[in-house]
C-alpha cells in the first residue's frame, strides 16, 4: 500500500509546489491526477518516485519511507526517454542488469511481445515513431515488475488514435501485473476511462482539490451515459478548482487594492 | 489479387536501382573533378621540367619525388623514420588522452573542481604550447622525454575540453532514467555518461591526435637524429628538397591512416547515432 503523508514541496526557488497531500491507494488501484497546470502534479509524481524528496511529510511503501528511488516503483516520463546507443531490446532489458542473461533475455521478449514489437527487438530508438517509443518506455518500466508505476502524461505527445490505443494497451499490461497505477494527464477521457479514482488539484500551493471515484465497470463504453456522467463530475471539478483559485486571488487583490486605497 | 503485391515490389525495385547507380557515378564525378587540379599542376610540372623549361632543382617534379620516396623506402630509411616518429606520437597521445580525459571527466562531473582547476588549465591552454620547447628541453633534455612531453601537451588540451564539455551537456533527463533504475555512480559512468559522451570523445581524440602530428613536427625539427621531422631538416640543410617533399608525403599518409584507425575504431560503438550524415550511409 502507497501512503503520502501531509507531502509538502517547496522549491528551492521559494515556490510552494505541494502542501499537505495526503493520500493512501490501495495495491492495485489505478489513479488518475488531474489539475491545471502547474498545480504540482509532476512534483507529486517525483516525490513518490523518489527522484526528489519532499520538503514536508513522507512517502510510505509498504510502511518503507521512500527517499530515494525504489525498485518498487516504476516511472514513465512524458517523453520516451530511450538511450539512444542501446536496441530497443537492450532498452527494454535496461533495468535488468543484474539478472542472468538468459532470463533477461526470456522477460525482454515477453514484454516487447506484449506491446506489440517483437519485431522491433533489434532497432535502435531513432528508428521508432513517437507512440512505438513511448510503448517501448512502458515496457522498460514494467519490465522489472514494479508494485507501483507511475505515469506523468504518458500520451500527451501522441495524437488520439494512439493515444486511445495505448489506454487499452496501458490497462491490458495492468491487468497481467496488477500494479498500482498513478497516471497524471491533461485528457478527462483519460482519466475517466483509465481510473478506479480520479483526483483533481489546485495549484498555489499544489494541494488535492477533489477526489471522484470512478466505479464504472470494465472494459468502459465511452459513448454510455455512465461515462459522460462521470466525465461531467471530473470537469465540473476542474472547473472549480480553478475557478476557487480565480476567486481567492480576486478576494486577495481587491483586498490589497483596498489595503492600497487606505493607506 | 496476387498480382498486386508483385507490381509494387517491381516498381520499388526499379527506381531504387536507378538511384543507387546514379548515385555512384555522382560520388565517381565529385572525386574526379577534385582531383583534376592537382594531376593537372603535377603533369604540366613534369612537362616543364622535361622540356627544360625549369631545372626542377628547388621544386622537384613528381617523377623525381617518388623516386626518392621509393629509395627512401627501398633502403628502409623511411620506416625507420616513419617508426621513430609514430611512436613519439603513439607515446605522446597516449599519455595526452589519459590526462585529458581524467582531467576533463572530473571537472566535467564535479562543479568542485571545475572551479577549482578549469581556470587555471584555460590559462594554460592561452599560452602557444611551442613556447614551452625551450622549458622542456632545460628540464627534460634534449631526448625523448621533452618529445613526447610536447606532444602529450597538444593532445591534452582539445581533449580536455572535448570531455568536459560533453560530460557537462549529458541531457540531464537521460541521467535521471538511470537514477530511476538506481545506477550506483560507477554503473552510471559506465552505462549512460560514457555512452552519452562518447561522439563527442572520438572528435576530441581525432582532433587531439591531428595537434600531436602536428608537434612531433615541431619537436623533431628542434632537434631529432631520427624521425620524419628529422628528414625534413635533413633534406633542408643538404638541398635535397625532394626529400622534404617525401617526407612531407609520407607525414600525410600516416597521419592519414592513424586518424582513420581510430574512426574506424569507434565507428561499431557509434552506429546508434541519428546524425545528419549518418543517413546516407544506411540507405
Ligand atoms: N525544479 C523546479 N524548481 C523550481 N520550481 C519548480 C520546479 N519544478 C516545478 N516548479 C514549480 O512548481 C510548480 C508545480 O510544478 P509541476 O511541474 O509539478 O506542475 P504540473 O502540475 O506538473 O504542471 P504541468 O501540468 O504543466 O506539467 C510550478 O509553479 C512550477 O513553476
Ligand atoms: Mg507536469
Amino acid at each position: 500500500m502507497l501512503a503520502l503523508d501531509r507531502v509538502g514541496k517547496t522549491y528551492p526557488n521559494g515556490v510552494r509546489a505541494l502542501d499537505g497531500v495526503t493520500l493512501d491507494v490501495a495495491p492495485g488501484e489505478i489513479v488518475a491526477v488531474v489539475g491545471g497546470s502547474g498545480c504540482g502534479k509532476s512534483t507529486l509524481l517525483r516525490a513518490i518516485s523518489g527522484l526528489d524528496r519532499p520538503s514536508q511529510g513522507s512517502v510510505l511503501l509498504d510502511g518503507t519511507r521512500i527517499v530515494e528511488p525504489h525498485e518498487k516503483i516504476g516511472i514513465v516520463f512524458q517523453e520516451p526517454r530511450l538511450l539512444p546507443w542501446l536496441t530497443v531490446a537492450d532498452n527494454v532489458g535496461f533495468g535488468l542488469a543484474d539478472r542472468p542473461a538468459a532470463e533477461r533475455r526470456e522477460r525482454v521478449a515477453a514484454a516487447l511481445d506484449r506491446v506489440g514489437l517483437a519485431d522491433k527487438a533489434k532497432v535502435w530508438p531513432r528508428e521508432l515513431s513517437g507512440g512505438q517509443a513511448q510503448r517501448v518506455a512502458i515496457a522498460r518500466a514494467l519490465v522489472p515488475r514494479p508494485e507501483v508505476l507511475l505515469l506523468d502524461e504518458p500520451f500527451s505527445a501522441l495524437d488520439a488514435f494512439t493515444r486511445a490505443d495505448l489506454q487499452d494497451h496501458v490497462l491490458d499490461l495492468w491487468a497481467e501485473l496488477r500494479p498500482t497505477l498513478i497516471l497524471v494527464t491533461h485528457d478527462v477521457d483519460e482519466a475517466v476511462v483509465l481510473a478506479d479514482r480520479v483526483i483533481v488539484m489546485r495549484p498555489r500551493p499544489g494541494r488535492i482539490f477533489e477526489q471522484i471515484e470512478d466505479d464504472l465497470p470494465r472494459p468502459r463504453d465511452r459513448q454510455s451515459a455512465g461515462f459522460d456522467f462521470v466525465k461531467r463530475r471530473v470537469l465540473a471539478a476542474l472547473d472549480r478548482s480553478l475557478d476557487r483559485a480565480a476567486t481567492v486571488d480576486e478576494g486577495q487583490t481587491r483586498a490589497e487594492s483596498g489595503a492600497a486605497l487606505w493607506w | 489479387m496476387s498480382s498486386l503485391p508483385m507490381s509494387i515490389a517491381v516498381e520499388q525495385a526499379d527506381p531504387a536501382a536507378g538511384k543507387a547507380g546514379a548515385w555512384q557515378h555522382f560520388r565517381l564525378w565529385r572525386v574526379l573533378l577534385g582531383l583534376v587540379l592537382p594531376v593537372a599542376l603535377a603533369l604540366g610540372w613534369e612537362l616543364a621540367v622535361r622540356a627544360g623549361w625549369s631545372n626542377g632543382r628547388l621544386v622537384p617534379p613528381p617523377s623525381v619525388i617518388y623516386s626518392t620516396f621509393a629509395d627512401l623506402a627501398r633502403t628502409g630509411e623511411l620506416q625507420h623514420h616513419a617508426l621513430a616518429t609514430t611512436l613519439r606520437v603513439a607515446a605522446g597521445f597516449a599519455l595526452g588522452v589519459v590526462a585529458g580525459t581524467v582531467a576533463g571527466a572530473i571537472t566535467g562531473y564535479s562543479a568542485l573542481t571545475r572551479r577549482l582547476l578549469d581556470p587555471s588549465l584555460q590559462a594554460l591552454r592561452a599560452i602557444p604550447s611551442l613556447a614551452w620547447v625551450p622549458l622542456f628541453i632545460l628540464w627534460f633534455g634534449i631526448f625523448e622525454t621533452s618529445k613526447v612531453l610536447l606532444i602529450a601537451v597538444g593532445v591534452f588540451f582539445p581533449v580536455y575540453l572535448g570531455v568536459m564539455g560533453a560530460i557537462r551537456s549529458v541531457d540531464r533527463k537521460l541521467v535521471e532514467v538511470g537514477r530511476a533504475f538506481r545506477l550506483s555512480d560507477a554503473a552510471m559512468v559506465r552505462r549512460i555518461l560514457l555512452p552519452a559522451v562518447l561522439p563527442a570523445y572520438i572528435i576530441s581524440l581525432r582532433s587531439g591526435l591531428g595537434l600531436g602530428w602536428m608537434f612531433v613536427v615541431a619537436a623533431e625539427l628542434l632537434g631529432a637524429s631520427e624521425g620524419l621531422g628529422f628528414l625534413l631538416v635533413d633534406g633542408q640543410q643538404l638541398g635535397k628538397p625532394a626529400q622534404i617533399v617525401a617526407a612531407i608525403v609520407a607525414f600525410a599518409i600516416i597521419g592519414k591512416i592513424a586518424d582513420w584507425i581510430v574512426a574506424a575504431a569507434a565507428a561499431p560503438f557509434l552506429r546508434w547515432e541519428d546524425r545528419f550524415s549518418a543517413r546516407g550511409g544506411e540507405a
